[in-house]
C-alpha cells in the first residue's frame, strides 16, 4: 500500500513543476527590493557584532589543529545558516501563505499540473531561495576577504544540495501544522538549536564527547563543515561523508513532504 | 406490466437502445452512481447525470447539498470514492491532466495572485497550460477586453472590487480556450450590478456555444442562465430538467401567496385539495388556475394581502428542500 502510494506520488511529478518555480520566481522579481536586502545586510551585522565585539575577546580559535581568526571561522557558519533559513522559511511560512491564505495551489491544480508537480515546484523554489541567499551573502562576506577562491565557488553548487534538504524539511512541517503560528515549534525545537550548536559559532571540539555526537547528528553541522572547508580553501576527503549524509536524508524528506502535503490538501 | 415487458422480444429493444446511443451526441460529462465520502460523511450519494455539449447545466442546492464536491471531482481535484465519472469520454481517475487541459474552472474563493498585476495573473496562468508567452499576451488582451478589464490591466489585485476580481477569475478560467467552463457559485457575494455583468458575459459565452457547468443557490441566476438543471440535497439529485418545465410540472403555473392568513383558511384550502404550504404567517397555494383560486379565497375571506404571481424556481426549490435553515 505505502509502496504503491510512493510510486504514484513519484510518477505524478513532471517537468511541469518548473511552471510553479517560474511563478514563484516572477513574484520574487516583483518584490525584489525586499528580497535582496536581508541576505546582504545580515552578515554585515553579524560580522560586526561577532567580529568586532566577541572577536575582541576571542581573536583566534583552534580548529582542526590550527589557529584561525574568529571572523574567518564564523563567516562560513553564517553562510550555512543562511541556506537553512532561506530554504526552510520558504517552504514553511511562505508555502503556507500560498496554500492557506492565497489559495494559490487550489487554482494551479485545476490546470494540467498535478498536486505533486506543485509541491515539487515549491521545493525547487525553496532550494533556489537558499542558493540565492547564499550567493548574496558570499558577496558581502567576500568584501571582508574571508573566503578563499576558487574553492569557495564550490559553495554555490553545494548550497543547492543543502537547500534541497532544508526545503524538504520545511515542507514536511507545512504538511502537518494546524496553523501558521505552529511553525514556532519546529523553529525553536530544530532550527534555532541547529543555528547555535552546529559548529557555526564555535568549534565543536570544546563540547563534551556526548554533546559532540549529538551535534554531528544534526544536518546543519554537516552543511557548515563542508562550507567552512571550502571557504578556507580546502577539500579534505571526509567531506564525502557529509555529502552522503545529506543526500540520504534529502530523498526521503522530499517524498515525505509531498506525501504529507497531498494528505493535507486532497480531500 | 411485468408480463408485458417480458413479452417484448429482446433483440429489437437492444437495437433501439443502440440506435438511440448512436444518434445522441457524446456527453461532455457523464456520471453514473457517482459517490463522494469524507470519512463517515457521504457528501455525494450515487448521483447520475449527463451534460451535453453546448448546454448550460446548473447544480442547485442548499449549502452542503454536494454541489461543490461533485464539481471538484469533475475537475479532478478530489478523488472519486465510488461510481464512474467521465469527462470528454475520459475517466477522471486515469487521465486527469488531459481532462484538465480542456477545462476552465472558476472556483468559489478568489484565488488570484495578489503580487501580480491583472494582466500578469492571466499570462502566468496561461503558462501552466504550456501556452507560449506571445500567444499568452494576445489571449490576455482578448480576454481582458471581453470581460471589460483592459483599462485595469496594470492594476494590482488588491485594488480591484469584488466584482472585478470575479470577472478576472472568469477571464483566467478562459485562458486555455476550454471546451468546458465550470463556474462554482460565480456571483456569491457580488452586488446587483456586478451580478448582472457576470450573467451577461456568461450568456454571451453560452451563445457562442460553450458548454457551461454552473453551481448556484440563487434561483434567478439558475433561471436566467441554465438550459437544464438538477436540484440537489443531502448528496442526491431530487429533480432534473429545464427550469421552466420543472416548475410547471412540479409546482404549477401560478402561486397564490397570502400574508397574515386566518387559521380557518387552512381548512378551506385543504377541503378543496389544493397543494399548499405555510410558514408562521404566510400561506402559498400552488395551482394552474391562480385567478380562480384568488377569486374563491377573496369571496370567502376578503383578504388584503393576497397576491397571484407566476410560479418560479424558488417555489420549486423550497417545496423540494424544505424551509428549515441550513448550517
Amino acid at each position: 500500500m505505502i509502496v504503491t502510494d510512493v510510486l504514484d506520488l513519484v510518477r505524478n511529478v513532471s517537468w511541469r513543476s518548473l511552471r510553479v518555480w517560474q511563478r514563484n520566481r516572477d513574484v520574487y522579481f516583483v518584490t525584489w527590493k525586499t528580497n535582496l536586502f536581508p541576505p546582504l545586510a545580515e552578515p554585515i551585522l553579524y560580522l560586526l557584532a561577532f567580529g568586532a565585539g566577541v572577536g575582541a575577546l576571542v581573536k583566534e580559535v583552534q580548529y582542526r589543529g590550527e589557529m584561525i581568526g574568529y571572523t574567518a571561522f564564523i563567516a562560513p557558519g553564517l553562510l550555512a545558516t543562511q541556506v537553512m533559513f532561506q530554504a526552510f522559511f520558504e517552504t514553511t511560512y511562505n508555502t503556507f501563505v500560498r496554500m492557506h491564505y492565497q489559495r494559490t495551489f487550489d487554482a494551479i491544480i485545476t490546470t494540467p499540473l498535478s498536486l505533486e508537480d506543485v509541491m515539487a515546484g515549491e521545493l525547487l523554489w525553496g532550494t533556489t531561495k537558499g542558493t540565492i541567499g547564499c550567493a548574496l551573502m558570499m558577496v558581502a562576506i567576500s568584501a571582508f576577504g574571508l573566503l578563499h577562491y576558487p574553492h569557495a565557488l564550490l559553495i554555490l553548487p553545494f548550497s543547492v544540495l543543502a537547500g534541497l534538504f532544508f526545503a524538504g524539511l520545511g515542507l514536511c512541517f507545512t504538511g502537518m501544522v494546524p496553523a501558521i503560528d505552529s511553525f514556532n515549534f519546529p523553529t525553536f525545537l530544530f532550527i534555532m538549536p541547529m543555528f547555535l550548536f552546529s559548529g557555526t559559532f564555535f568549534p565543536l571540539d570544546v563540547l563534551p564527547r556526548w554533546a559532540q555526537n549529538i551535534a554531528w547528528s544534526l544536518p546543519l553541522t554537516h552543511v557548515a563543515n563542508v562550507i567552512r572547508e571550502l571557504g578556507l580553501g580546502r577539500m579534505p576527503a571526509d567531506l564525502w561523508w557529509d555529502l552522503v549524509y545529506l543526500v540520504a536524508a534529502t530523498v526521503p524528506l522530499w517524498v515525505l513532504g509531498i506525501y504529507l502535503m497531498k494528505r493535507r490538501l486532497v480531500k | 406490466m411485468d408480463e408485458n415487458a417480458s413479452c417484448l422480444p429482446a433483440f429489437p429493444s437492444r437495437t433501439l437502445a443502440a440506435n438511440a446511443k448512436r444518434t445522441m451526441p457524446p456527453a461532455v460529462i457523464e456520471a453514473r452512481g457517482l459517490t463522494k465520502r469524507y470519512g463517515q460523511l457521504t457528501a455525494v450519494d450515487g448521483v447520475s447525470f449527463a451534460i451535453q455539449a453546448g448546454e448550460c447545466f446548473g447544480f442547485l442546492g442548499p449549502n452542503g447539498a454536494g454541489k461543490t464536491s461533485t464539481v471538484k471531482m469533475i475537475h479532478c481535484s478530489s478523488p472519486v470514492t465510488a461510481g464512474d465519472l467521465e469527462v470528454f469520454g475520459m475517466d477522471v481517475r486515469r487521465e486527469p491532466r488531459t481532462i484538465k487541459a480542456r477545462i476552465g474552472v472558476c472556483q468559489q474563493e478568489d484565488n488570484l495572485d495578489p503580487d501580480f498585476s491583472v494582466r500578469k495573473n492571466l499570462t502566468v496562468f496561461a503558462r501552466y497550460f504550456g501556452i507560449p508567452a506571445t500567444a499568452a499576451e494576445e489571449r490576455a488582451r482578448e480576454l481582458l477586453e471581453f470581460m471589460g478589464l483592459w483599462e485595469r490591466r496594470d492594476a494590482r489585485i488588491r485594488e480591484l472590487s469584488g466584482g472585478l476580481k470575479r470577472r478576472l477569475v472568469i477571464a483566467r478560467a478562459l485562458v486555455n480556450r476550454p471546451d468546458l467552463l465550470i463556474l462554482d457559485e460565480p456571483t456569491t457575494g457580488l452586488d446587483p450590478q456586478s451580478r448582472h455583468q457576470v450573467w451577461d458575459r456568461v450568456r454571451t459565452l453560452r451563445r457562442q456555444g460553450k458548454t457551461i457547468l454552473l453551481t448556484t443557490h440563487y434561483m434567478d441566476e439558475a433561471q436566467t442562465l441554465c438550459d437544464r438543471l438538477v436540484i440537489m440535497d443531502h448528496g442526491t439529485i431530487l429533480v432534473e430538467g429545464p427550469p421552466a418545465e420543472l416548475v410547471r410540472s412540479r409546482v404549477g403555473r401560478e402561486v397564490v401567496e397570502i400574508s397574515g392568513f386566518p387559521q380557518a383558511l387552512v381548512g378551506f384550502v385543504r377541503e378543496r385539495g389544493w397543494s399548499f404550504e405555510t410558514d408562521t404567517d404566510r400561506l402559498w397555494i400552488y395551482t394552474d388556475t391562480g385567478e380562480a383560486v384568488f377569486t374563491a379565497i377573496a369571496r370567502e375571506y376578503a383578504l388584503e394581502r393576497c397576491t397571484v404571481r407566476t410560479a418560479g424556481l424558488e417555489d420549486l426549490f423550497l417545496k423540494l428542500t424544505g424551509r428549515e435553515l441550513r448550517e
